[in-house]
Parts: C-alpha cells; structure tokens; sequence
C-alpha cells in the first residue's frame, strides 16, 4: 500500500502542445520515494518532455503537476554550456546548492571523477562530463532524481557500475527516480515500474507487464519483449533464511 | 595636492568600477553587450527629461531605461522581429528622439559631449552618494540574486528544474543594469557605459578560471582603467569617458600575453 505521503511527483493526464502539435499527450504517472520508474520509447516520444514536465520546467501544460518536493536534482539529455565561462568541476558541484568539501568529494568519487575536481568543464570527454553531470545531481542528496540519459557517452564497463550506483543511491537516499534509458538490458532489471511512451503511454507496469504487452511488443520488437522477460528469471528462485536458493 | 573635483572624480569612478566589474561579468556570461548599449542609448531621453521637468538626472535615467527594457521584453513577445533587430530598434530611435528634444530646449545649455563621453567636472557630491549609495543597493541586490542567476545563465533548465526561480532572477537583473547605467552616466557618459562593463570583465576572462576570480579581476581591472584614467583625463584635458575606456583596452592587450602563456603550457 502506498500513502500519499510516499508521493513525490504526480503528473495527471499531462500534456504539452507546441505550434498545434502535441509533444506528448495525456501522461499520467506518479514517482514515489525509494521507487524508480523508468521511461522507454522510441525517439520523439516525448520521454525528455515528459521529464521536463514532471519537473516543472514546462509552465503552459495540459493537466497537472503535483509536486511534493524541492530537493531535486536533475541531469538533463542534452545540456548546452557556453565554454565561455570559466567553470572548472568544483565551481559546476555548487551551482544550485551551498555544498561543504567532504560533501562535494564524496559525490566525486562515487562517479569516479574526483580526479577531475579543478579541471575546466570544457576540457572534459563526454563520459566524464556525464559522470560529473550524475555527480551534482546526487550530492544535493536530494528526494527526486530525474535522469534523461544519464550514461550516454559513458564506457560500458563504466556504464555498468553507474547504474548500480543509481540503484544504490535509490535505496541509500530513499529517493524516488524518474529515470529515462535505453538501454532496456540494465534498465529493467533495477525498474520498479515500466512506463513505455509514445507520444502517449502505450503501456505502463512492472518491467513484466510491460513486456507481454502487445502494443510494447509492437513497438520495439519481439527480441525486447525477450530482453525484458529474461529478467524474470531471476525471481524464479527465493532465498531462505539460511542461505539456500529454493525453487518457487 | 589635487583639486576637490578631481577628488570627486576619483571617488565616484572608485565607486562605479566596484559594480560595473560583477555586473560585467554577467554581461558577457549572458551576452548581453548589445542590451546593455540600448539601455545606455536611451539613458539619453532619460537625462533630457531630468532637465525639462528639473527632475534627479539618475533617477530619471533609471526609470525611462527600465520602460525601454519593459518595452523591449514586450516587443520580443509581440512581434517576430530577431532580438537584435529590436535592440538596435530601441537603441537607435532612443537616442534619436533624445536629441531631437535637446534641439528644442533650446533655453538649457546643454554639453551634449559631456553626455555622450562623461565629464568629471559635473561630479557633484549629490552625484557621489548616488553612486555610492546606489552601488551598495545594486552589489547587495546582485549578491542576493547571485545563485539563481549565475545557474541559469549556465543553465536556464537545470536551474527551473532545481526551483531558483531563473526568471524573477532575470527580472531583477535587468533593473540592476538600468540602475548601473544611472549612476554611472556622468562619469563614462552614455557612449561608453558598456565598454566600462565589458572591457574589465573580457581583460578578466583571460586571466581567470573560476567565475569568482573574473568577477575579482574584473573589479581590479575596473579600478586601474578609472585611476588611470582619470589621472591621464587630468594631465592631458581629455573627456573622462574616452581616458578610462582607453585605459581598460591596455589593460585587456596586456591580458592577451598572459592567455597566451597559459595555451602555450596547456598545448
């Protein structure tokens, strides 16, 4: 059962239009702390809008934005920095919040870039710009995250480790995530729940309901569908009290 | 040793330098030079309406600027015209009903290069609490805004999406340059407002790799082109204005050598 006070964000028929044509029509999804929902969809389905919708950015929307909290931190899908400025990784650390050193280095290391804390942000690769963008979003230990894509651009065996990390910070920080992938393989098995989009939600549910739906079947293929269920596999056992696996 | 009005001088430029060095910073960071030139070029009708209704001349200036930035915002609203276009719109035409009227006040004399260059012989001491006064008012205000600002001008979406409310931070701002521009007409006059806050900061860019060392350089590089400045304006009987913009523009061709080092050591 979940009590309203679980809430932290909760978009309700939610809509945008722009120049008469609709981004993205009647969402309806909730992000509650501890739990992450996912956004899957094909491109121009509206996840990132979704997303920005979810956090306020968007003011003219059709429907409604519940929001429960003001410790947000958000890595956006695309994110435009005029190299003008002179911003070195710690200066980028502090941007929307006071953070004290310990506070800063800790988020640092746990993406793997401390080394990188007085290097100019224009002088980063796109990995590590990404993991210093995942970096500034956590520190502010925050209550929703909101990640669009947050390991684009990142090594896979690096990508790996962040998604443990976004799941370990879910569980450490108790914060809801609002997270937008890809990658379905390391998504779904960390997902508590699934929305597919497509200009509106084709389905939405556990990373299982999902995948047996039809419209998602139709939407990226039967091998996805396989990818999702494969997940399944790993709760075809329980673990008892003492250690062994069991059968269900 | 130096005149009281030379004293005035250099206290009031003093003054100016301290806010003109932040607020440049933003200028450039937001690319906001061509904006803060329209301003200026009204802050002209602004100083004619002073005279005619024997109103504060910066208090005057402040308020029509602000109107051709309301104005401005309005236009970007209502019409289809790119932002430049409608800068150079309001800059120009400003300017120019600002001297059409002076043609008929026919009954004031007017030192109308006074006005377009600075004259450091008007600084009055009315002029120096002015400056003083207002420059704290606008440092304090800035220093209030700073956070909400400074993230959205590196990011307008992350700093929304992180409630900083980017927008009334925005709003203030642009009060902040008309009241800039206000204090500081008399010294600078309003031809070279924007160059006393772009030079300083662009000199500060060089030399800088945090945004709280440009807007420290940039303060420093405010102060030396107004002690210079002033001190070659009295030796040579040049306008302020022109002397202290010229003083900043050393200032930024000795800048380069040092961004030129620092390529050098990073290639």
């Amino acid at each position: 059962m979940t009590t309203d006070q679980n809430i932290l964000v909760k978009l309700n028929d939610a809509g945008l239009q722009l120049n008469d044509k609709w981004l993205v029509k009647g969402v309806s999804l909730q992000v509650e702390k501890g739990k992450i929902v996912t956004l899957i969809g094909p491109n121009g389905s509206g996840k990132s809008t979704t997303a920005k919708i979810a956090l306020g950015i968007y003011k003219k929307i059709d429907g409604s934005v519940e929001k429960y909290t003001h410790k947000v931190g958000y890595v956006p899908q695309k994110i435009s920095i005029d190299w003008t400025l002179p911003l070195r990784v710690n200066d980028f650390m502090v941007l929307t919040e006071s953070l004290n050193k310990e506070t800063i280095d800790e988020a640092l290391s746990l993406t793997g870039v401390i080394h990188l804390k007085d290097k100019n942000l224009g002088d980063l690769s796109g990995g590590e710009f990404q993991r210093v963008l995942l970096a500034r979003a956590i520190s502010k230990k925050p209550d929703l995250l909101v990640l669009d894509e947050p390991v684009q651009g990142v090594d896979f065996t690096g990508e790996i480790a962040l998604y443990e990390l976004i799941k370990k910070i879910s569980d450490e920080l108790n914060c809801g995530i609002l997270l937008i992938s890809h990658d379905l393989h390391t998504v779904m098995s960390a997902t508590d729940h699934v929305v597919c989009l497509n200009g509106h939600v084709c389905c939405s549910g556990s990373p299982m309901d999902v995948a047996k739906n039809n419209e998602y079947k139709a939407l990226f293929g039967e091998q996805a569908s396989q990818i999702l269920s494969r997940y399944e596999h790993k709760h075809d056992h329980i673990h008892t009290d003492e250690g062994e696996i069991k059968k269900n | 040793m130096f005149d009281d009005f030379f004293i005035r001088a250099l206290v009031a430029g003093i003054g100016v330098a301290f806010v003109t060095g932040p607020l440049g910073c933003f200028v450039i960071w937001r690319r906001l030079s061509y904006f803060g030139d329209t301003l200026a070029h009204s802050a002209l009708l602004g100083v004619t309406l002073a005279f005619t209704m024997e109103f504060n001349i910066a208090l005057s200036v402040f308020i029509i600027s602000s109107l051709i930035a309301l104005i401005l915002i309005q236009l970007q609203k209502k019409t289809n015209l790119p932002g430049d276009a409608l800068l150079g719109l309001l800059a120009h035409s400003s300017l120019a009903v600002g001297l059409v009227v002076i043609g008929f006040l026919t009954f004031i004399r007017f030192d109308i290069m006074g006005l377009l260059f600075g004259d450091i012989l008007a600084v009055s001491v009315d002029d120096l609490l002015i400056i003083w006064i207002g420059g704290a008012l606008i440092l304090l205000t800035l220093k209030f805004i700073w956070k909400p600002l400074f993230a959205s001008t590196v990011n307008y979406e992350l700093a929304e999406a992180e409630g900083l409310n980017p927008d009334r931070a925005k709003a203030i701002f642009t009060i902040l340059m008309a009241a800039i521009i206000a204090i500081s007409i008399k010294m600078v006059g309003l031809l070279l407002i924007t160059g006393m806050l772009i030079i300083p900061a662009a000199m500060a860019r060089n030399l800088s790799s945090s945004p709280q060392s440009m807007v420290i350089y940039s303060i420093i590089g405010g102060l030396l082109s107004v002690i210079i400045g002033l001190f070659t304006s009295l030796e040579f009987n040049t306008s302020s204005g022109p002397s202290i913009i010229t003083a900043a523009l050393l200032l930024f061709i000795l800048s380069l050598f040092k961004i030129k080092q620092s390529i050098k050591l990073k290639n």
